[in-house]
């Protein structure tokens, strides 16, 4: 049998007591009649005489729909007679019968009825809430196991805290490089109009200076680590909750924080505030190309001037802020990936969180330097 | 349509096919023939290709050699795109049921069976629905199970619900790999039922990859024994119980080989006296 070249299945009531079936009642060719046999009535009081003799193919949702129809007409009281039906199609027909004698109505797809916004809202609020706390823990978790790392440093595992120095920090450099390269170019050319309005050609080393030392530096390589290895981590640890090797892990007396979580975070530690520091000197150099394209400042002038409006402070103020940015991203990406339940799509959205809350605390935790910095007069 | 008994029409047609990945060589010149309405099973240890021969069977894998022709179509000469006209044709006219289910996580078992429908037919939501559930029905599920998601279910249920999806389309050709590995007994007894109503009702032509000796002996109406690239041996449980090659003794004379011989042995008595009696 050929299901491909049947025509589509048609109906046709040739009299009130006679309705003919034609054509291939399948899946692909009932689309078109299903809203015709809605429609069909037959007189009351008399047989209604079906007549399959011409239906070239049936499947299930063929029976289903044909079923259906029979069942519809009997509950209206009326009967209904096959007639001419190939065996097999009559052996399917009250295969489907039974079935739909047995089967209670199913469920529609969107059976959940949308929420108001309120309901929303509340949900949304008591969720971040319990977000908030769950992460609270985990926070505390970590520091439990560091601290029993420190009492027990054979616990600490060297081979992957290597690994993802390298990974997160010594492969992350181009793509630093180049960013902070590039905003040190901006900064400069967009300071460079207005210094020379006031003559003050020779103060684009402060700005460039300072600018990138204190803020633009450790943020943007803040930012570039939190989406290159923030969602590596979510999403490493997300898979592997999934595929169970995370219940395996601690089944065989692994702690999984100590083999997955604080590697990872000792590594940021070290590679994000080194990661500053590359960025530093590459904005400053950008600066620095600029500055004598734009201004006629030479690089000696440069760096004679950079020298005394810099202080060591404004140095330290930015790479000190790199741990701290460090350890945000670690955790919230390590966080994130051990709240990943169910499949594929649970890992996709739980990476997204990460790398989400990761840029947003990172830029708090920014501003919240600055307030404390501006009170202590730094 | 629905012919209990197998006929000699080919469904699937395998001739000299070879596969290897890099130096590893999987077939070397393998021949076998699947009749329009029998239970064919593929046997093997494990790394004997029987999984890498059923992903080129469903076009998942390009043999390096040889030749498949499935429903007719030669598999070598098809382009190979997913929405390719005679491709999606092809992949329409049978059903695949994954080892591990492969059921889509973000949709409930029931969008994942209506998902071929919706997909392929211009059926009203209503009626996919409907359809979707009468097929969860068929393979044995309750109808709440409908509206969970897939990380819900337990195992048998995986398979039972992707066997559902297999079905959706009603195909003529269903391939089960492993339908009753890391199943309890009683489940992977009613697969066994499932499958041989799903044949007598459809006349569906069934290929599986199983271990399941039991299964094999109750089940399957031809057994091809895969090893060392190529097939040792081909016919009914009880013609390989008499063949003498080595790789497909390993099948029978374990201790479970045994059990289940007996078993089927017993079984078979049963039935005859029943007829006869």
């Amino acid at each position: 049998m050929n299901r491909m070249s049947a025509a589509p299945a048609a109906i046709a009531q040739s009299s009130p007591q006679e309705l003919a079936l034609s054509g291939a009642w399948t899946a692909r060719g009932i689309g078109a009649i299903a809203s015709q046999l809605d429609a069909l009535t037959a007189p009351a009081g008399q047989e209604l005489v079906v007549d399959g003799a011409r239906i070239e193919a049936l499947d299930t949702a063929g029976a289903w729909v044909l079923q259906k129809l029979v069942h519809r007409l009997s509950g209206e009281g009326k009967t209904v007679r096959l007639r001419d039906l190939r065996p097999e199609f009559t052996r399917l027909l009250e295969a489907i019968e039974q079935q739909m004698a047995d089967q209670e109505p199913p469920l529609a797809s969107s059976s959940i009825a949308p929420a108001s916004a309120l309901e929303r809202l509340g949900r949304n609020v008591v969720a971040s809430l319990e977000q908030g706390f769950a992460l609270l823990s985990f926070v505390g978790e970590c520091a439990l196991a560091l601290g029993g790392c420190l009492a027990h440093p054979a616990r600490f595992r060297w081979r992957p805290i290597l690994y993802n120095i390298r990974s997160a920090g010594f492969d992350a450099l181009p793509i630093v490089g180049l960013l902070s390269f590039l905003l040190g170019v901006v900064v400069a050319y967009q300071g460079a109009n207005q210094l020379r309005q006031y003559g003050a050609n020779i103060f684009v080393a402060d700005l460039v200076g300072l600018s990138m030392l204190r803020e633009f530096a450790p943020l943007i390589t803040a930012i570039i680590v939190a989406g290159r290895s923030g969602s590596a981590y979510a999403a490493q640890i997300g898979t592997m909750a999934v595929t169970e090797e995370i219940d395996a892990m601690r089944t065989l007396g692994i702690a999984p924080l100590d083999l997955l979580v604080l590697p990872k975070v000792l590594a940021l530690l070290v590679a994000l505030p080194l990661l500053t520091v590359f960025a530093d000197v590459l904005g400053v150099f950008g600066g620095m190309l600029m500055a004598r394209a734009q201004l006629g400042v030479g690089f000696a002038d440069f760096l004679d001037r950079f020298v005394k409006a810099v202080s060591v402070t404004a140095y330290l103020i930015g790479v000190g802020k790199a741990p701290v940015f460090a350890a945000i991203i670690a955790v919230v990406g390590c966080f994130q990936g051990f709240r990943t339940h169910g499949g594929a799509d649970s890992v996709g959205r739980q990476t997204t969180r990460a790398v989400v809350q990761s840029i947003f605390l990172v830029i708090v935790a920014d501003a919240l330097f600055s307030v404390a910095f501006s009170a202590l007069d730094l | 349509m629905p012919d209990p008994t197998p006929s000699d029409e080919a469904v699937i047609e395998i001739s000299k096919l070879s596969t290897s990945f890099g130096d590893h060589v999987v077939h070397s010149g393998i021949d076998l023939e699947v009749r329009r309405g029998e239970i064919f099973a593929l046997i093997g240890g494990s790394g004997s290709g029987k999984s890498t021969l059923l992903r080129e069977m469903i076009l998942l894998h390009r043999p390096d050699a040889g030749s498949i022709r499935v429903l007719g179509v030669d598999l070598q000469a098809l382009d190979g795109g997913d929405a390719n006209g005679e491709t999606l044709a092809l992949r329409q006219r049978w059903g695949v049921m994954f080892q591990h289910g492969g059921l889509f996580g973000s949709l409930t078992v029931q969008e994942n069976v209506g998902l071929p429908l919706r997909e392929h037919t211009g059926l009203d939501d209503a009626l996919i629905d409907e359809i979707a559930a009468s097929k969860l029905a068929m393979t044995g599920l309750e109808p709440k199970v409908g509206a969970q998601y897939p990380s819900e279910l337990s195992g048998g249920m995986l398979k039972r619900a992707s066997l559902a999806r297999a079905l959706a389309l009603d195909p003529e050709l269903v391939f089960l790999d492993e339908p009753t590995a890391g199943l309890d007994p009683e489940s992977a007894g009613e697969v066994d039922q499932l499958v041989r109503k799903l044949r007598d009702l459809f006349g569906l032509t069934i290929v599986m990859i199983t271990h399941d000796l039991d299964l094999l002996w109750q089940l399957a109406d031809r057994v091809a024994v895969l090893a060392e690239g190529t097939v040792q041996g081909i016919g009914s449980m009880s013609e390989l119980a008499q063949m003498d090659n080595p790789a497909i003794r390993k099948f029978f004379d374990g201790p479970r080989g045994r059990a289940a011989h007996e078993q089927d042995r017993q079984q078979a008595d049963v039935h005859t006296s029943g007829e006869t009696g």
